[in-house]
């Protein structure tokens, strides 16, 4: 078994990548695919520190984030349906109103 | 690791090697059958014609030596993963489905399933939930509308009747209390007193020993009726098996998301959707009719009679052989069962299936969960 | 064997990952790439003894999840052409930028740990979690049932077609 503490260096790559993802692409739908991958990320940091710990507090914040996210994943892709229903882009450059 | 994959090739072997072509013969011969026709009987070997069994292998050879064609402008990748994400999943199904019970030859013990975990059927669940893909991504990766339609519908389709599915099944959890399904099978290899549950409830004190012969096997389906109902519903239209078919209504949307496929690349679909049919029947044997279980013969009388007269050696054997026969009839009887819907009921209209998922099945296998978990409570205070 | 399938699901997350936040053109084949990431961590999450997890981010996450992603894409029917150029500007460098700061920052704070502790027999199983998650943690678990109720009525209303 490996130690604990490559499993959150892996948590924290993952978290990263999506970051990169959330903060630099301009496609709407990519950026909440980042976001899913962020909050996966935080998973496997819980997941991991619950076996460090045998803790399963740890498994039942697992689940309130599964939960949380597929919640969130719902609404944002309504607001995606919406949005492209106004501006017929998902392009979040078209949906930015501000001057700069 | 050696008996794992003698397991799997056993599986591989009897499933797919000698269910799917015999299946793919049946569908035709019992559609014939049934239409009062004589069915699909040409294909011969050196002019012998076994009334039609040839045919799966003509279809294969057909199949593999067509062209394969992929649409301009369509993802040659995503094209290719499709039907390879619709096969994998039926495949891996079986992997927990126990074909047999445990056998203690010596001191060793020969389980007959490849993977006895301990949530087996949460991956069902979980492997089920990826066979979406395969239609999803066949509709988009064609480059045409027409699939693009079959897939959405195929998509909303099967994401609505697996939660279903999962629900359907809680009540049988609750009875068995445990997910692995060789548990699940082997508690049903025992019989129960029709007239228990009026001792349960506290009707009569004691049964009279002469009621007490009045007895069922403890299948799923006695303990479970309504629950069997809804998961063969479900399961079926998971499965977007006839008549649940309108992803791929032939005469609406020109065969859907399979409409650019030709060749093998169809004969990975073709092969999936064929052998989903011997994978429902086997998962929905093991759940609700008593899986390698023969009724009213319970390993233990089987073994210890057989004993008797051949040692126990012999005894382990045959018992096993048994159970896998039984096993396998009970396999055919759900293949039978399928076809037989297939063939009688005409295609649903895509909103009537939607609407039997949700404001029909739903409801009711709530109201099962709720019913069963009232008998259980009961059952248990009263004792 | 299990550090070895720890290594392996862990490269193919991180490659699954990195093909969804690096394609640009195909939205569809980044979504699949994050089926893999989400199916490969499925498989880390079984390895840490987090069987019911593990099995549970297979279900809803790579089976519900991202399927309701690409139904979305399908539904708009955003091919690749329809997407506005992803141009080299100076916000997604430094967005980049601050991604690697921040990794560099997290992997110099990982301490090392102590072993890990002995675990109960049938730890991170269904009956473990679902004792713990209806017994000590069931407001939580009753809240996440109003959530959803809320997230349900949120997408229908704001993805209802206005019908004048």
């Amino acid at each position: 078994m490996v130690p604990i503490s490559h499993a959150i260096a892996l948590s924290a790559l993952l978290f990263c990548i999506g970051a990169a993802g959330a903060l630099a692409r301009r496609n709407l739908i990519v950026i909440l695919m980042s976001i899913e991958l962020m909050l996966n990320a935080v998973n496997l940091a819980l997941v991991a520190f619950s076996r460090q710990w045998g803790d399963i507090a740890g498994h039942v914040f697992v689940l309130m984030v599964i939960v949380v996210a597929a919640a969130e994943v719902t609404v944002g892709l309504g607001i995606v349906i919406s949005l492209f229903r106004n501006r017929e882009s998902v392009n979040v450059e078209d949906a930015s109103l501000l001057r700069w | 690791m050696i008996e794992v994959i003698v397991k799997m090739l056993f599986i591989v072997l009897v499933m797919m090697g000698a269910f799917l072509p015999l299946i793919t013969w049946v569908e035709r011969k019992q559609a014939a059958i049934m239409q009062d026709r004589i069915g699909a009987n040409r294909a011969d070997l050196f002019g012998i014609r076994a009334i039609g069994l040839l045919h799966p292998a003509a279809d294969v050879l057909k199949l593999l030596t067509k062209e394969d064609v992929v649409p301009r402008g369509a993802n040659r990748v995503l094209h290719l993963l499709a039907p390879v994400m619709a096969l994998v999943p039926a495949i891996i199904t079986l992997a927990v489905i126990p074909f047999g019970s445990v056998y203690a030859f010596g001191e060793s013990a020969l389980n007959l399933v490849v993977a006895d975990i301990d949530w087996g059927m949460l991956y069902v669940f979980a492997v089920g939930s990826l066979a979406t893909y395969g239609a999803v991504i066949a509709g988009w990766a064609s480059n045409n509308n027409w699939s693009l339609l079959g897939s959405m519908r195929a998509s909303s389709q099967m994401i609505s009747y697996e939660v279903t599915m999962g629900l359907a099944l809680v009540g049988l959890f609750m009875v068995f209390g445990s997910l692995k399904l060789t548990e699940i099978a082997a508690a049903q290899d025992t019989t129960f007193r029709l007239l228990g549950f009026l001792e349960l409830f506290g009707v009569v004190a004691a049964l009279p020993a002469w009621l007490d012969w009045i007895r069922l096997p403890a299948w799923g389906v006695f303990y479970q009726p309504l629950g069997f109902i809804l998961f063969l519903t479900c399961i079926m239209a998971e499965n977007k098996r006839p008549p649940f078919d309108a992803p791929e209504g032939e005469s609406e949307i020109i065969a859907g998301y399979h409409m650019e496929y030709s060749g093998m690349r169809f004969g990975l679909f073709y092969t999936a959707e064929f052998l989903e049919v011997p994978v429902i029947g086997a998962l929905v044997a093991t759940l609700f009719l008593g899986g390698w279980a023969v009724p009213f013969l319970s390993q233990e009388t089987i073994i210890g009679g057989v004993s008797q007269a051949f040692g126990v050696g012999f005894a382990t054997g045959l018992c096993m052989i048994l159970h896998v026969v039984t096993f396998l009839v009970k396999v055919v009887v759900l293949i039978w069962l399928q076809m037989l819907i297939r063939w009688t009921l005409p295609r649903f209209r895509y909103d009537q299936v939607m609407d039997l998922c949700w404001k029909y099945i739903l409801p009711l296998s709530i109201a099962n969960v709720f019913v069963t978990g009232g008998a259980i409570l009961l059952a248990e205070g009263l004792r | 064997m299990s550090a070895l399938l720890f290594y392996v699901f862990g490269a193919l997350a991180v490659g699954g990952a990195l093909g969804m936040v690096l394609n640009v053109r195909n939205t569809v084949a980044g979504a699949m790439s994050l089926v893999l990431a989400m199916v490969s961590l499925g498989g880390v999450y079984v390895l840490l003894d987090a069987y019911l997890i593990g099995v549970l981010q297979i279900l809803v996450y790579a089976g519900a999840i991202v399927v309701l992603f690409l139904f979305v894409v399908m539904l708009l029917n955003l091919r690749g052409e329809q997407f506005g150029p992803e141009r080299l500007a100076v916000g997604k460098v430094l967005g980049v930028a601050v991604a690697v700061l921040l990794l560099l920052q997290l992997l110099w704070l990982i301490p090392t740990f102590a072993p890990p502790a002995e675990l109960r027999p049938g730890f991170g199983g269904y009956r473990d979690v679902g004792m713990a998650l209806f017994t000590d943690w069931v407001l939580a678990f009753e809240s996440t049932s109003l959530l959803l109720l809320a997230a349900m009525i949120g997408a229908v209303v704001l993805a209802k077609r206005k019908v004048d």
